[in-house]
């Protein structure tokens, strides 16, 4: 889902659908209830490939003790302080 | 406006309400007992909708009386015989394909009217309706979807299907009926005709049923009545269940 004045789609759930007509659907009704998104995408979820827990390690602990990788050592204008 | 056309477009706006009222019950008892679990929100959703422009047509309904009643006087002290709502709202859900079909049918029929009525020289109407056309241009998709899905389906849904379409065809004719309504307010542009919207309404549905590969069915209408305050048996057990408890502790707030 997309939400209002978002950049990019972030996941919010999963549901049963008979189809991705029907998901959509399902979607619409089930997560944007409270106004929650504009756009919306569905993938079944077979067609998804996730990194597995037991490689955890392997995939993320060598970014975690780079600190170069990190802006910290510039002062940020308080314009852009989202970033 | 005279005393007159705030009589007539009280029952008009009580008219249209009462159907959305009775339908948002029906889909009401879908609740924890539809097929799928997101179906059952969907149809929680669908009720809601309706619900919302019955409160205001009601409450218009009320202000335009000027008897100082409210909404709530209105949905849930009046009687049966006081109910203006057509009989199709008020058929039991039964099966699923028979739900879908009654949605279909009436979404579309709403669907038509809203449109029209969003142009109302009535500002309030006019401002519900247009409202509500978008509310009901996702009903009538969502039925479409599964109209089509079970008329397109395994051998058992498709029966089942055109079964649904057949019980609930006999109710259709009583949407387009023109004389219950007071044609002062069509004149004026005020309401809209109801047979008006009977052509675009139907081609709506049976491009539906042609996609879905069932049949238009042909069976006679019912005699109706709705509209004078004559309804089905059913009507009763909808109107105990959905008035009691206001019925029960009168003036109670939350």
């Amino acid at each position: 889902m997309r939400p209002r004045r978002g950049l990019s789609h972030g996941h919010v759930g999963s549901l049963h659908a008979a189809d991705a007509e029907m998901a959509l659907q399902n979607a619409r009704d089930v997560f944007t209830r409270r106004g929650e998104g504009v756009s919306i995408w569905v993938v079944p979820s077979e067609q998804i490939a996730a990194s597995s827990p037991a490689e955890k390690e392997r995939y993320f602990d060598p970014a975690a003790d780079k600190v170069y990788r990190h802006p910290s050592f510039y002062e940020l204008p308080a314009e852009v302080r989202q970033l | 406006m005279t005393a007159a056309t705030r009589v007539s477009v009280s029952a008009y706006a009580l008219a249209l309400g009462d159907d959305a009222l009775i339908l948002s019950q029906r889909c009401a008892e879908w609740v924890t007992r539809a097929p799928e679990l997101e179906e059952d929100v969907a149809l929680a959703n669908i009720g809601l909708d309706l619900l919302g422009q019955a409160r205001l047509l009601l409450s218009y309904a009320a202000e335009a009386q000027g008897e100082g009643r409210n909404e709530d006087d209105l949905a849930y002290l009046r009687d049966e015989r006081q109910f203006t709502n057509v009989q199709l709202c008020e058929l039991p859900n039964e099966d699923f394909a028979v739900s879908m079909a009654r949605l279909l049918i009436f979404s579309s029929y709403a669907q038509e009217l809203y449109t029209r009525l969003a142009d109302s020289r009535d500002e309030s109407l006019a401002a519900i309706a247009d409202k509500a056309r978008k509310e009901v241009a996702y009903h009538v998709d969502h039925a479409s979807q599964w109209v089509r899905r079970l008329g397109d389906g395994t051998e058992v849904s498709r029966e089942r299907m055109q079964r649904g379409l057949e019980r609930v065809w006999p109710y259709v004719a009583e949407l387009f009926d023109d004389f219950w309504l007071d044609a002062a307010l069509i004149d004026r542009q005020i309401a809209v005709r109801p047979s008006s919207v009977r052509q675009a309404t139907l081609d709506t549905i049976e491009q539906v049923i042609t996609e879905a590969t069932l049949t238009v069915p042909d069976v006679p209408s019912v005699p109706g009545g709705g509209r004078f305050g004559v309804h089905t048996e059913d009507f009763g057990y909808l109107l105990a269940e959905f008035q009691h408890l206001a019925r029960s502790h009168p003036g109670a707030t939350w």
